[in-house]
């Protein structure tokens, strides 16, 4: 049986084996099967797998894709790498870049500087080719596999059927021996924008389709461009409608050009018609190479509900946004923290499966923003009405003097964390004048602490715990309830600035319950054990 | 005599600007213009300043 792979490869790193379940009279079963084995998919096989889950991921390919695809990838994402043991190596070959700037023709209308704020162990932002991101993601989960975590990967096992009841779900998957059956307790999908699972269950996948494409060229060159985002609004080069420029690893730089919806796919992918494109904006006399080239169009569109029975959706699997604002991997990695803990506890019989109707409503609320955002950059790169684009050149041709218009230039809002307002598994806000940035439903802001960072102190690796955080504030020794036991971490902001302004304010002291994927649940100015139990049974699901 | 703000006063720029968008909606083009009018004039009103209209349309003239 020939399986065709969809792709090439950038690194073929899990070959097809036949495994033993392939020979079973009866299908063998897993508790959590992930179908797909992409940056998502493979994030969330490793939390769940470092809380002592036994995790398979099928994957219809044997590797990782080729092509830089997702280059921007934001602090949150790297400190939740961070916290699964990653995140180093993936910011250190990453370019580090804080500036955007504008340009409409020749003249900047609008710049924007993502404030690197000190005291924070990972930067704003960092571009990398997307095949290293999920290289350094494989690279960490070899050698965790080699000491035994329970992570099990196949090649070029696709997910052709899924049928699910009250006690199980059932894939069928082809292989290139054949189809063979198993179950699972739960089905994760991070199967992509197109998600077959999702087709297979029959859910919708609504939203808006832009009329409009671009050509994307990775070149590589000796360049010395700075090392910023550069957007222009009619380009001088007249090499496309808008054209973007940044800056990757390897002296390789990412070329964007809008080439409109009516654009001839064929002719525009041949190699000389890009080189053209390519030339015509950084001029004949600086030689490249051309590492990659593609041709997209773009969607905003979500699932209604991202679980449905057994099994839960995570990544463009249940989420897909334009690229402007960089807001697809980034906010998938977030699926993945906030899934990661709470499938652990249903697991562990902590918590109800109704937990996970909180993962649709704080990702609903995270998958909205990025929609709205990227929606609207969208429509100002692409206006859809005549009109709409008068009022576009319009802001334009105002910024050029005009100091007042530049904050309606958009051309992306750069992803930042979703803070989860609003969610159920929130407590009142018990330090109502303290720092805003740390309020309930935020992930913790960093700051440095000794010679490394609070974070690396936060959040949950080997098992689902919740954390009490008491900053000059009075705790006991241990605290456990509703059947968590809550690690303690007792610091002073005496002499920490950071720490003080991230986490106190004006406040003398306060006490932080924190969630395993690093958000607050609850705060407040002194410990009261009543109300941290009630709180600690809030953010586990018991006032669903 | 009043002088014309010009420096950035729209704290949520983008959801303004959607508002602005989303208002033209479902518009023919001599829809939409017509809508602009009215729109500036309703605006010409609340600022009642000639003084401050007259800045306002050299900054508009370019």
């Amino acid at each position: 049986m020939t399986m065709q792979d969809r792709y090439p490869l950038a690194y073929k790193t899990y070959p097809y084996a036949r495994s033993a379940d392939q020979d079973q009279p009866q299908p063998a079963h897993h508790p959590v099967i992930v179908v797909g084995g992409g940056p998502i998919g493979m994030a969330l096989a490793l939390d769940l797998a470092l809380k002592g889950t036994k995790v398979l991921v099928l994957d219809d390919h044997e590797g990782i894709g080729m092509g830089s695809r997702a280059i921007c990838f934001a602090k949150r994402p790297l400190e939740i790498l961070d916290r699964l043991g990653c995140g180093e190596p993936v910011a250190q070959k990453g370019v580090v870049w804080n500036v955007g700037k504008v340009f409409h023709g020749e003249k900047q209308v609008y710049e924007f500087n993502l404030l690197p704020e000190s005291g924070h162990k990972f930067p704003a932002f960092i571009n990398l080719q997307q095949p290293y991101f999920e290289k350094f993601i494989l690279d960490h989960v070899n050698a965790l596999q080699a000491q035994g975590l329970p992570l099990e990967i196949r090649g070029k096992n696709r997910v052709d059927a899924v049928v699910q009841d009250a006690d199980k779900a059932t894939l069928t998957v082809m292989t290139p021996d054949g189809p063979y059956a198993l179950t699972a307790d739960w089905i994760i999908a991070c199967d992509g924008a197109s998600s077959p699972v999702r087709d297979m269950l029959g859910l919708g996948f609504e939203g808006e389709v832009f009329k409009d494409s671009f050509l994307i060229a990775d070149v590589r060159m000796k360049a010395d461009f700075p090392t910023e985002r550069w957007f222009w609004f009619d380009p001088p080069s007249k090499a496309g409608a808008s054209q973007l420029l940044h800056k990757q690893p390897d002296d390789v730089w990412r070329i964007d050009f809008q080439i409109g919806w009516d654009a001839d796919r064929n002719s525009e992918m041949k190699e000389e018609n890009i080189r053209k494109r390519v030339t015509d904006m950084i001029g004949a006399d600086v030689p490249f190479d051309l590492v990659w080239s593609s041709i997209y169009t773009f969607q905003c569109r979500r699932m209604t509900k991202f679980h449905d029975g057994r099994v839960i959706f995570a990544g463009d699997a249940a989420h897909q946004v334009s690229p402007f604002g960089a807001r697809g991997a980034n906010s998938g990695l977030q699926d993945t923290e906030n899934l990661a803990w709470k499938l652990q506890l249903i697991l562990e019989g902590k918590a109800t499966p109704e937990l996970l109707d909180t993962y649709d409503d704080e990702r609903i609320h995270g998958a909205r923003e990025n929609i709205l955002n990227s929606t609207r950059a969208t429509d100002f790169i692409t206006p859809k009405s005549e009109i709409s684009k008068i009022f576009r050149d319009a802001v334009l041709d105002l910024s050029e003097t005009n100091d007042f218009a530049r904050p309606f230039v958009n051309s992306g809002r750069l992803s930042v964390p979703c803070i989860y307002d609003g969610s159920r598994l929130n407590s009142a806000d018990g330090l109502p004048h303290g720092p805003a940035r740390s309020r309930p439903g935020a992930p913790c802001p960093d700051a440095p602490l000794g010679d490394g960072f609070l974070l690396d102190r936060l959040g949950a690796v080997s098992d689902a715990a919740f954390q009490i955080l008491a900053i000059d504030a009075d705790v006991p020794d241990s605290f456990a309830a509703q059947g968590i036991d809550c690690k303690l971490l007792r610091l002073s902001a005496r002499g920490n600035d950071a720490l003080r302004e991230r986490y106190l304010g004006a406040a003398p002291g306060a006490v932080y319950l924190i969630r395993p994927d690093q958000h607050v649940a609850a705060r407040w100015s002194a410990w009261d054990a009543a109300a941290a139990t009630a709180a600690l049974g809030r953010a586990i699901g018991k006032e669903l | 005599m009043g002088t014309l703000n010009t420096t950035r006063n729209v704290p949520n720029a983008d959801d303004v600007y959607a508002m602005l968008i989303d208002a033209h909606e479902g518009l023919s083009k001599d829809e939409s213009d017509a809508f602009n009018a009215r729109l500036i004039l309703t605006l010409i009103n609340h600022i009642g300043d000639a003084d401050v209209i007259a800045q306002a349309l050299k900054v508009a003239k370019g």
